[in-house]
């Protein structure tokens, strides 16, 4: 039965004088060009093998909110889905999101799980920010909703040759020899692939004596390490993840081989988890890989910020380019002035970011949506720390070499 | 390659195959007697994993002291999983079990990210970097504690069954199990005690285990699924059958990573249960049904 609303002239009375009251206060918004936060998906590996990457990941997300504000930036409601360290897993959370109203994509590490939510997000006609990807397939499809802050494998590779030439002429010595070893996932496959396709562009001093692909699910990488030590190399050359990275100095350690240096071009070898689970065993690995410029004003901020959320982490690649894949979707949001996909995407292709925290003049995108301007860092893991050692311009150690034996730290 | 790494990577891969066969041992005696393939044979490994950590992080207790009570708190625990929940599904067709013990898989391995998070733990014990050599051959000590282990609790449930009267009604009931009934024996009494026995195994293997690989909540499905290579392989069962199955697939595994390619480890495992299930189904020490 409907109910009957007896309106008195009392409550008449009331109800104009709680309009009254609200209306300054909707006008006031509508005067700051304030608007409705835009619904940001972000899709990382949370839970499966890459969890401790993604949940790493996850930090850069935690700590930009107070940042993006101190920057005048829109507020941006964040909605996370986990991927499961899963190709079609990332794929359904991604048409998830969408359907659920998510406005603009984040994510999601791996090459492969983006690669699949990257057919979903041009599908659906939603802007996609990469974090971290490097295949370079993923920005050579055409797509126009597809933007990624993050080096290609070959910019990674053509870097990390460039860097290591930097370190080998600052130590006047090099290794003769290097056994290489990677992970046998879509980004492995594409850095192995790209690695014989660049290298012979330097001058590099060593051969590659032996090349091991293995599992990144792997248990136990005795074996692999066996086969490596038995090639007779100076050096490690590796790509891998961080379960792998760990796994790889454990079984250095047994086998009782300390090689010349090791040398990553992946992630896993400069991770907090890496640094803390392994202590002394975690010093001396060099990593050429994306980076902060620890010189930039918001990289400081951004430092500052994750010290306060999580004291004793170390600022890594995961929250640096993480942090600017929102950065991106706020600046966009600003200059776009609508959450309409197209608009956004529009917004996102004229991007210039130039106080921003990677190393390289900024956040620019190319017409195939790739920022090609990013630069590689090498640095190097020294007491729990992260020393700078190239480019001269974001350096701020000397490097270490040859690596100290692993039998005088145990 | 010189001749020592052939011979480090057998040692390595014999040791690691004897932890296998102990995990895969609980699958077998099982499914020998109570005739429930359990699902969640690899999370329940997971659980003694965690167990471990917990108390090697809080009270620095090492892995190898720890190895009986872990034990004894699986025993508990499979004993009363099989008192309360399973022997109500004994009698009920084959994919009820199934998914029983598929979604108690699927819980302990929530519950554990819930509890525990998504990182790796490990247990860093004082010989946790440790290796012996003897010439050139270099053996992981951790691996070869963790062999050593697994020999000696087989070696105690052999005897078990052979010699302890409850060990020889075990058996009964799962050689006859009308013929149990009528001579008197409790025999859901005796499924719950082969159950409590069958993870007081995997519990062990999980003890040593973490002395070898890190945990994470999603570490289970990975053993559940090696556990039964290794027992239909080996013959599903047979208690010999699983240790031989585990060791088979320990040293395939490490010498197939070195003469082709690490990638194609888990390919050759899988390559022999092929060929196993072809040429002699019921595993290599397996009895023929009728």
């Amino acid at each position: 039965m409907p109910r009957r609303i007896n309106i008195t002239r009392r409550r008449l009375l009331a109800g104009a004088a709680a309009t009254g009251l609200a209306a300054p206060s909707i006008v006031r918004a509508q005067g700051t060009g304030a608007r409705a936060p835009l619904k940001v998906g972000v899709l990382l590996p949370r839970s499966g093998f890459e969890a401790s990457i993604g949940q790493d990941c996850q930090r850069g997300v935690d700590i930009a909110p107070a940042i993006l504000r101190s920057l005048g930036l829109p507020e941006l409601t964040v909605m996370n889905a986990d991927t499961e360290s899963n190709v079609d897993v990332a794929r359904q959370r991604a048409e998830k999101l969408i359907n659920d109203g998510a406005q603009l994509l984040i994510g999601a590490f791996d090459s492969g799980q983006t690669t699949a939510i990257a057919q979903v997000a041009e599908q659906k006609g939603i802007p996609l920010v990469i974090n971290i990807a490097a295949a370079p397939d993923i920005t050579e499809q055409g797509y126009k909703f597809v933007f990624r802050n993050f080096p290609t494998a070959p910019m990674i590779l053509g870097d990390a040759f460039e860097n290591q030439m930097e370190l080998f002429r600052i130590i006047g010595s090099a290794p003769k020899s290097v056994v290489f070893m990677h992970v046998n996932d879509t980004f492995g496959t594409a850095m192995a692939k790209g690695i014989n396709a660049v290298m012979p562009k330097f001058n590099v001093p060593y051969k590659i004596v032996d090349e091991i692909a293995y599992d990144p699910t792997a248990r136990d990488l005795s074996v692999e390490v066996a086969k490596a030590k038995g090639s007779n190399a100076d050096a490690l050359l590796l790509v891998s993840r961080l379960n792998d990275a760990m796994l790889i100095t454990r079984e250095l350690v047994k086998q009782r081989w300390t090689p010349q240096a090791i040398l990553s071009m992946g992630p896993g070898w400069y991770e907090d988890q890496y640094l803390k689970t392994l202590g002394k065993l975690s010093d001396g690995p060099i990593s050429f890989v994306p980076f902060e410029d620890p010189n930039k004003k918001l990289a400081k901020s951004l430092q500052a910020a994750l010290a306060k959320a999580y004291p004793g982490l170390n600022l890594s690649t995961n929250h640096v380019y993480t942090f600017e894949a929102l950065l991106i979707a706020a600046d966009a949001y600003k200059r776009a002035g609508t959450s309409d996909p197209k608009g956004l995407a529009d917004a996102i292709r004229t991007t210039n970011i130039t106080d921003n925290v990677s190393i390289g003049p900024g956040i620019q995108f190319n017409a195939k949506g790739q920022n090609d301007k990013l630069k590689n860092g090498a640095i190097q893991n020294r007491g729990g720390k992260l020393a700078t050692l190239a480019p001269k311009a974001a350096a701020n150690a000397k490097p270490e070499w040859p690596m100290g034996s692993y039998a005088n730290r145990t | 390659m010189p001749i020592d790494v052939y011979l480090n990577v057998a040692v390595a891969g014999i040791l690691t195959g004897l932890v296998y066969g102990l995990m895969a041992l609980g699958l077998s005696v099982i499914f020998g007697v109570v005739r429930v393939v359990n699902f969640a044979h690899g999370e329940m490994m997971s659980i003694a994993m965690y167990l471990t950590v917990l108390l090697f992080s809080g009270l620095h207790l090492d892995p190898l002291v720890m190895l009986v009570p872990i034990a004894a708190v699986l025993f508990v625990f499979g004993y009363a999983l099989q008192a309360g929940l399973i022997n109500p599904f004994i009698s009920r067709p084959e994919h009820s079990q199934f998914l029983l013990l598929v979604a108690l898989a699927l819980i302990i391995v929530n519950a554990l990210l819930i509890l525990f998070g998504p990182d790796a733990r490990t247990v860093q014990t004082s010989y946790a970097f440790d290796s012996f050599q003897w010439g050139a051959l270099i053996v992981d000590a951790t691996k070869l504690y963790a062999g050593a282990a697994a020999i000696i609790a087989a070696a105690l449930l052999f005897a078990f069954f052979r010699f302890a009267p409850v060990g020889k009604a075990i058996r009964a009931c799962a050689d006859n199990y009308t013929g149990a009934l009528v001579v008197g024996l409790d025999v859901k009494r005796l499924y719950a005690l082969t159950f409590g026995i069958g993870a007081a195994c995997v519990g062990a293997a999980g003890v040593m285990m973490t002395l070898i690989v890190d945990v994470t909540p999603m570490i289970g499905p990975a053993y559940t699924l090696l556990a039964f290579v290794i027992v239909i392989t080996g013959g599903l069962g047979s208690m010999a059958g699983a240790l031989l199955g585990g060791l088979l697939i320990g040293v395939t595994e490490a010498l197939a990573g070195l003469l082709f390619t690490p990638s194609a480890k888990s390919m050759f495992a899988f390559a022999i249960l092929v060929l196993v299930l072809l040429f002699r189904p019921q595993g290599i020490l397996g009895k023929r049904s009728i």
